[in-house]
């Protein structure tokens, strides 16, 4: 298939692989910002054809991951409200808020309901008017095009019965928060390649300069993830840090300016909590005043809560590459897919959840 | 003879309520939700021999000496009518195939019908005739049957119930317990269709052509193959959960290890497109026309012959092994690029993801 095989082919894997090997001389850390980057990485085992010397750690990509409890307590409460439908991305539906799931909501009766697009709920908000619908709106840069589109449109159809409850990020105040701290061990940086298709590549450049960090915008193939380490390692070793674009058969250095236009029609940037790690400033997205109409939460009147985490889950460490999935105490113990303490077990972009899937040894041997 | 203590055990309900107080949808989607459910609530129920053997059917022997196979599946599928097929056939099928994994060859089927009020008369019509002929096709009869009616909204327009009835003719044994290391792992062909042309239909995606359901009786394929003496020591249709899921009950009840290669595994392009766009596994989907078979390695060439052969087997690939040793329980897959990774069984449904 097109623009697949290509990019996972074994022959050209280990080629770049060697190439990478030939050019380290020291160990580099690397992080990859995306948790679709980090799944691929586990599951075709990419990390295993590298050099010893090369650690890749995994970044806080995962839009499920970051999405904070008392976020997901709200979407939840709204579920269980007369009247109301919840539509979501299936990746939400599994995520532990502090009581109970989505899916549980929706097993106790709740009409939730997976879209693949925002888009739509609009045509579910037409077809059912005596009802509230409610799109939970979470996700990076990458996502944040089809929510305000269908802010957007929704305002311009008059579909009043459609909200959204909002809970984007933002990947480079994440970076900036993971170069400085003071546990950082990050080196080098694979950027997102969908979001760079959007966003372009230019607000990497300053953070490049000033943390002298070298940020490679990759793709998600096992090829495209070796030819974006080559890249950094070779930056590393000659001690360049500029921003590379290895993903150019998607990502322009100016990103998509029309889909950039309509975020900005209709959100802006301000503070934003990410689950496991605290708030960070101007790190996410929220409506603008003139789409206020559209906030699920000052439609439902939703106030802060207390939300409660596992004390446990060391997400918020793993999120920012400073710990790996299974030096957790719980992994794959106390912590599983089916009964997660934290989202990264739960979300198909999730480090724990790629771990766990493609990973996991098991004690017994086998009959012989 | 149960001692008290386990007397009170079995009285309270052994998924433990603080869990899952409510049944969830992944109770019933083949993963390991459906496996506990199974495990820990129906097994300890309702234990005996048969069941026991966690088989696609029951398999007993009559005092004359006879063995036969029965089985029983519940068919809720929405769309009603798909590409490639309809819940009546499916029906048909599902059953003819339950019975054929353990080597029977289906006689007798009886069919169930749980009608939502309303549902168009033409509508019943043509899935009851869409029946016949697959059960014509299979070469069973359906023998007995019931017909019930149900309010309007108590049902997604018809669910059908069949279950069969098929004899054993050879001596073969073939379960997961048969199940040896070494044995070589075949499939009769792409996977993934039957679970994207469901999806597809629901989900309103459209490709170039629509992707067809690969549902089909598999009882001449593997009649062929116990006629050509193919030492056959396990057989399993690949449906709910996929080759996945099913490798992993089989290594688990065999206490084996099975390890698979990426590349040899046969799928169709526009099911690995629509799976790339929902971000599915092809390895967890759904078929209804797809077995394995472990077979002995010294049969394993003939195997594939005999399968590709068969118009129901022209795509049949040699897809991996049973490990020497490797960890009991566990599914390995080589990847494309030359690495191993875990197989796990589906935890819940396949969720599509955000980006």
């Amino acid at each position: 298939m097109k623009y697949l095989d290509e990019y996972r082919d074994g022959d050209a894997a280990r080629q770049y692989a060697q190439a990478i090997a030939r050019i380290t001389t020291r160990p580099w850390t690397i992080m990859e910002i995306c948790g679709g980057q980090t799944h691929a990485i586990v599951k075709f085992g990419i990390d295993e054809l590298l050099p010893e010397a090369i650690t890749l750690v995994h970044g806080p990509g995962c839009p499920v991951c970051v999405t904070p409890v008392d976020l997901i307590d709200k979407a939840i409460e709204i579920a269980a409200q007369r009247d109301t439908i919840l539509c979501s991305f299936g990746d939400m539906l599994r995520v532990p808020g502090t009581g109970k799931d989505l899916l549980s909501a929706k097993a106790g009766g709740a009409d939730v309901r997976i879209v693949y697009s925002p888009v739509d709920c609009l045509k579910i908000a037409r077809d059912n008017p005596a009802r509230q619908v409610v799109f939970f709106a979470v996700g990076f840069e990458t996502t944040a095009p089809a929510n305000a589109m269908a802010v957007y449109a929704a305002r311009q159809q008059g579909i009043a019965n459609f909200s959204i409850l909002v809970s984007h990020v933002l990947v480079p105040p994440a970076m900036e928060a993971i170069l400085s701290a003071p546990q950082n061990q990050v080196q080098g940086f694979l950027a997102a390649g969908h979001v760079c298709a959007v966003m372009g590549y230019t607000e990497y450049e300053p953070i490049a300069q000033r943390y002298h960090t070298p940020i490679v915008v990759t793709g998600f193939e096992p090829v495209d993830i070796l030819q974006g380490v080559h890249l950094c390692v070779r930056q590393l070793e000659e001690g360049r840090a500029e921003v590379e674009n290895q993903y150019a058969r998607v990502v322009r250095r100016e990103g998509n300016p029309q889909a950039r236009k309509l975020i900005y029609e209709v959100f802006e940037v301000g503070p934003r909590a990410w689950r496991g790690i605290g708030e960070i400033p101007n790190s996410g997205y929220r409506l603008r005043p003139a789409y206020a109409d559209f906030d699920a939460e000052r439609r439902f009147g939703l106030t802060a809560r207390a939300a409660e985490e596992s004390s446990e889950c060391i997400a918020g460490l793993v999120l920012q590459g400073v710990k790996k999935p299974d030096q957790c105490p719980a992994f794959g113990t106390r912590c599983t897919p089916e009964r997660p303490l934290g989202a990264p077990m739960v979300s198909s972009e999730g480090a724990c959840a790629a771990y766990y899937n493609y990973r996991r040894a098991a004690a017994q041997p086998a009959r012989r | 003879m149960d001692t008290p203590s386990d007397f009170t055990f079995t009285l309270s309900c052994p998924i433990p309520i603080s869990d899952y107080p409510n049944v969830l949808l992944a109770h019933g989607g083949g993963g390991k939700l459906s496996h506990m459910l199974v495990e820990k609530m129906m097994l300890r129920a309702f234990g005996n021999p048969a069941l026991d053997a966690r088989h696609d059917s029951a398999v007993f022997t009559l005092d004359g000496g006879a063995r036969l196979a029965f089985t029983t599946d519940s068919y809720v599928i929405h769309p009603l009518f798909f590409p490639g097929g309809d819940i009546g056939s499916l029906a048909v099928h599902g059953t003819v195939n339950d019975l054929s994994m353990c080597g029977a060859r289906p006689l007798y089927l009886s069919a169930g019908f749980i009608i939502e009020e309303g549902l168009p008369m033409d509508t019943l019509w043509r899935i009851v005739q869409s029946m016949a002929q697959a059960a014509q096709r299979a070469g069973v009869q359906i023998v007995t049957g019931d017909t019930k009616v149900v309010d309007r909204g108590k049902a997604d327009g018809l669910f059908i119930n069949t279950a069969g009835v098929g004899v054993i003719e050879h001596a073969l044994r073939i379960a997961p317990q048969s199940v040896q290391p070494g044995d070589v792992l075949l499939v009769n062909g792409d996977l993934g269709r039957h679970g994207m042309a469901i999806m597809a239909v629901r989900e309103g995606l459209e490709f170039e052509s629509a992707i067809e359901s690969d549902s089909a009786p598999l009882n001449s394929l593997v009649q062929e193959l116990i006629g050509a003496g193919i030492e056959i020591h396990c057989l399993r249709d690949l449906t709910r959960g996929g080759l996945a899921s099913a490798l992993n009950e089989i290594a688990g009840a065999a206490q084996v290890s099975i390890s698979i290669e990426e590349s040899r595994i046969p799928l169709r392009d526009d099911v690995r497109a629509a799976c790339e766009i929902l971000g599915f596994d092809p390895l967890y989907v759904a078929n209804e026309g797809r077995l394995v078979a472990f077979v002995a390695p010294q049969d394993a060439e003939r195997a594939l012959d005999t399968l590709r052969a068969h118009p129901l087997g022209q795509g049949a690939a040699r897809i991996g092994m049973v490990g020497e040793g490797g960890r009991a329980g566990i599914v390995t897959l080589r990847s494309r690029i030359g690495a191993s990774r875990i197989v796990d069984m589906m935890s819940g449904e396949q969720l599509p993801r955000i980006c």
